[in-house]
């Protein structure tokens, strides 16, 4: 079985982020550029499979980004994926949604698939629309937010995580599926695996390899981005002074039932 | 003539102040990002009360191999093989979260693994290592006894021959991880001068008392270890070590480690004191913009830049095969002593938060004295290079 985890490439969400006015875009440079946090999880996903079903299981981690960031998906080699492939073109650059989903469901067709794990949300764009965008153009079903994953007969079944409780879906492969952050901490890259890393291929593609019918990039993108701002600086919290503890609980009790929290 | 354009200086980290980080392959950086998160998510927040309760989870030494830390450098065995300067990479940052943690892999890796790695049969190699590779054999190096401390050559723990077997007395005293140890390598003794043994946990005659007491390494267990007509069979003793240079060599090991880890130290101390120097206000200003605590965090970052270029270079020697023990001591004296005061000039920056165990600095001051007095105090290294460059020994 053949399962690819996409890994987008973001500025480190521990880093301070600034958005160029000029080009209304992330500024990466003297930002380290790490694996999408969301991402980390459905690479665990991908490699407790492995792990579950083994045999000839494959796991390969698809990402879309300059060429330069090449180096960040070692990791993900090095915590246990088989090889990695490299979506990088110039004429990507300024991709909103659409086209991101439009250009890596044509490539991920190329890849090919029995199980596509999809990060829930990036850290730097953060819309969540891709996983679905990806479904539609790669005609598969699409199951999210799964806090466990088993493959059985062809089928994948997957308990998902809502707000009233879990629900178990199956669907037939090849498949989509999102990750829930309670499916298991993402594993630290052991000094064998980083060692390994180093001669696992990450291949390259270019938009050249895909054949696309629109184009893609800032020319194709059909939102734009008009205006951004901080968000608004919070201000200073509630500081209850009491004389002793009773009377301070009292204060933040009678606090909370004002705004209808107890 | 051709002109080349001048590039842009980056202006510098106000960590990373020299730019090491790109003296870095990227295998390295990542060997350092993944223990530097190993740190921050498993270590960091638990070594205040460890430090305080004087212990160290047993599992930690699992965790530990399981990233394969354990006997990292070593070569086969399910060791990874790592380079030194990899090596110096997770100490540094194994000992930027508490040297205790440090030691803990340093003795393990470095000391009880690196003595069976170097001088064992190959037979002991295959029973030990790979169990200790993955943190599931703990082992102890007991060289150190209580009246021969710098000048082991005294040691009075011997084994006498008896038929194939032999029999060991004497106590070792100060030794890391012995009550939790499954084996101890033991220097003793004999009619032939020092050998090694391993003297598994449960030998009859054989046990553990725990130092208790110590305000420094205390997130570290030290043992003492007595030897009571221990017997051991033949095969127990390491069969290539032969004199003092057994124990010698594996100290060389654990010691280039400790340049690095030094550094780790100093760097968690110099990164608390800037922090608190930008926030803490005082006189209406923060304190960092004072001139006298200006002065203190340069001073820091000079000696901080200066030890992990050392360090690295040192590394990167060891890698090419031609670092000399006396270089070792050069670094260990050097880093340690420089980390130490880095650490206490932190310590003045904090005020009165620097004296307590919310904050990394005292602690890492503690742990410090620690590591200025093992695996060859700061006066023994500075005779050894004093020997170097004069020719005269000035032990005795
Ligand atoms: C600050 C900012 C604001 C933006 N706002 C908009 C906007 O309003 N409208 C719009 O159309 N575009 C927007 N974009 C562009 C858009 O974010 C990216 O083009 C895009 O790659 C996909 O969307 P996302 O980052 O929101 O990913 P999400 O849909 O949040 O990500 C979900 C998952 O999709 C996968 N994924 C997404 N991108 C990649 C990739 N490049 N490589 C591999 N896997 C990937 C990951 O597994 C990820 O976990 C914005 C980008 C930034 C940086
Ligand atoms: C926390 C901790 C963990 C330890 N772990 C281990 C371990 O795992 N295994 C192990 O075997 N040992 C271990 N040790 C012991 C350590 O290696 C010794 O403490 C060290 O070698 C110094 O020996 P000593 O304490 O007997 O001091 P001494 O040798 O008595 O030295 C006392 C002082 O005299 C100075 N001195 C001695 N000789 C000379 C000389 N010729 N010229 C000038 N000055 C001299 C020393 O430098 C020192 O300042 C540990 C120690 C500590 C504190």
């Amino acid at each position: 079985m053949k399962i690819v985890v996409t890994v987008k490439l973001v500025p480190d969400p521990n880093a301070e982020k600034r958005i160029d006015p000029a080009t209304k875009r992330l500024v990466r440079t003297g930002v380290e550029t790490v694996l999408n946090p969301y991402d980390e999880y459905a690479l665990e996903a991908a490699l407790q499979l492995k792990e579950r079903i083994g045999g000839d299981t494959t796991v390969t981690v698809f990402a879309m980004a300059p060429e330069s960031l090449k180096e960040t998906l070692r990791k993900a080699l090095a915590m246990g994926a088989d090889d990695a492939v490299l979506l990088s073109d110039a004429g990507l650059e300024g991709s909103d949604v659409w086209g991101t989903s439009y250009a890596m469901a044509h490539a991920l067709k190329k890849v090919g698939f029995d199980l596509l794990i999809v990060g829930g949300l990036s850290d730097d764009g953060s819309t969540g629309a891709t996983p679905g965008a990806l479904a539609e153009y790669l005609q598969t079903p699409l199951v999210t937010n799964a806090r466990k994953a088993d493959v059985a007969d062809g089928k994948l079944q997957i308990e998902r995580e809502t707000d009233t409780g879990y629900q178990i879906v199956k669907a037939p492969l090849p498949t989509v599926m999102t990750t829930a952050l309670t499916f298991g901490e993402p594993r630290y890259a052991s000094l064998k695996g980083i060692m390994g890393a180093k001669k696992k291929t990450i291949a390259a593609m270019a938009l050249a390899d895909l054949g696309l019918d629109q184009s893609v990039g800032a020319a194709g993108a059909k939102t734009e981005l008009l205006s951004f701002a901080p968000p608004p600086v919070r201000g200073k919290g509630n500081v209850v002074e009491a004389a002793d503890g009773a009377t301070g609980a009292k204060a933040i009790f009678d606090f909370l039932k004002e705004k209808k929290l107890v | 003539m051709t002109t080349t354009h001048a590039k842009t200086a980056a202006a510098p980290d106000a960590v990373d102040f020299l730019g090491l980080d790109a003296l870095l392959s990227d295998e390295e950086r990542l060997i350092r990002d993944t223990v530097r998160s190993f740190v921050r998510d498993r270590v960091l927040p638990n070594v205040g009360e460890w430090f305080e309760a004087g212990t160290l989870p047993r599992e930690l030494g699992r965790e530990l191999g399981r990233l394969g830390l354990l006997g990292m450098h070593l070569h086969g065995y399910d060791c990874p093989g790592a380079s030194a300067v990899a090596y110096g990479i997770a100490c540094m940052e194994l000992e930027a979260g508490d040297a205790g943690v440090r030691s803990f892999a340093s003795v393990q890796g470095s000391l009880a693994m690196f003595a069976i790695y170097r001088w064992g049969s190959e037979e002991q190699k295959r029973t030990w290592l790979p169990r200790m590779a993955r943190g599931e054999a703990i082992g102890c190096f007991g060289l150190t006894e209580p009246d021969f401390g710098s000048n082991p050559a005294g040691m009075r723990t011997f084994a006498r021959r008896d038929g194939g077997d032999w029999i060991l007395n004497g106590t070792k005293l100060w030794i890391t991880n012995g009550s939790i140890a499954d084996l101890a390598i033991v220097w003793a003794n004999t009619d032939d001068g020092i050998r090694g043994f391993v003297v598994e946990k449960g030998t009859r005659g054989f046990s553990t008392s725990d130092i208790h007491k110590k305000i420094s390494l205390r997130a570290s267990i030290t043992s003492e270890l007595v030897l009571q007509d221990v017997r051991v069979p033949a095969d127990a003793q390491l069969p290539l070590a032969k004199g003092l240079s057994g124990p010698l060599a594996c100290l060389s090991e654990a010691r280039f480690g400790i340049i690095w880890g030094a550094m780790g130290a100093a760097r968690a101390c110099y990164e608390a004191a800037l922090d608190y120097a930008k926030t803490r206000v005082q006189f209406d200003r923060p304190i960092g913009g004072f001139q006298l605590t200006q002065e203190k965090l340069a001073n820091m970052l000079l000696e901080l830049g200066k030890g992990s270029l050392l360090a690295l270079h040192l590394g990167r020697m060891k890698d090419d095969g031609r670092l000399h023990p006396a270089q070792v001591s050069f670094g260990k004296l050097n880093n340690v002593r420089e980390a130490l005061k880095i650490c206490r000039e932190a310590r003045t920056i904090l005020g009165a938060n620097g004296v307590t165990l919310e904050y990394p600095v005292i602690r890492h001051m503690n742990n410090l004295e620690s590591v200025l007095t093992y695996e060859g105090t700061s006066e023994v290294h500075t005779l050894v290079i004093g020997q170097q460059i004069t020719g005269i020994s000035a032990f005795t």
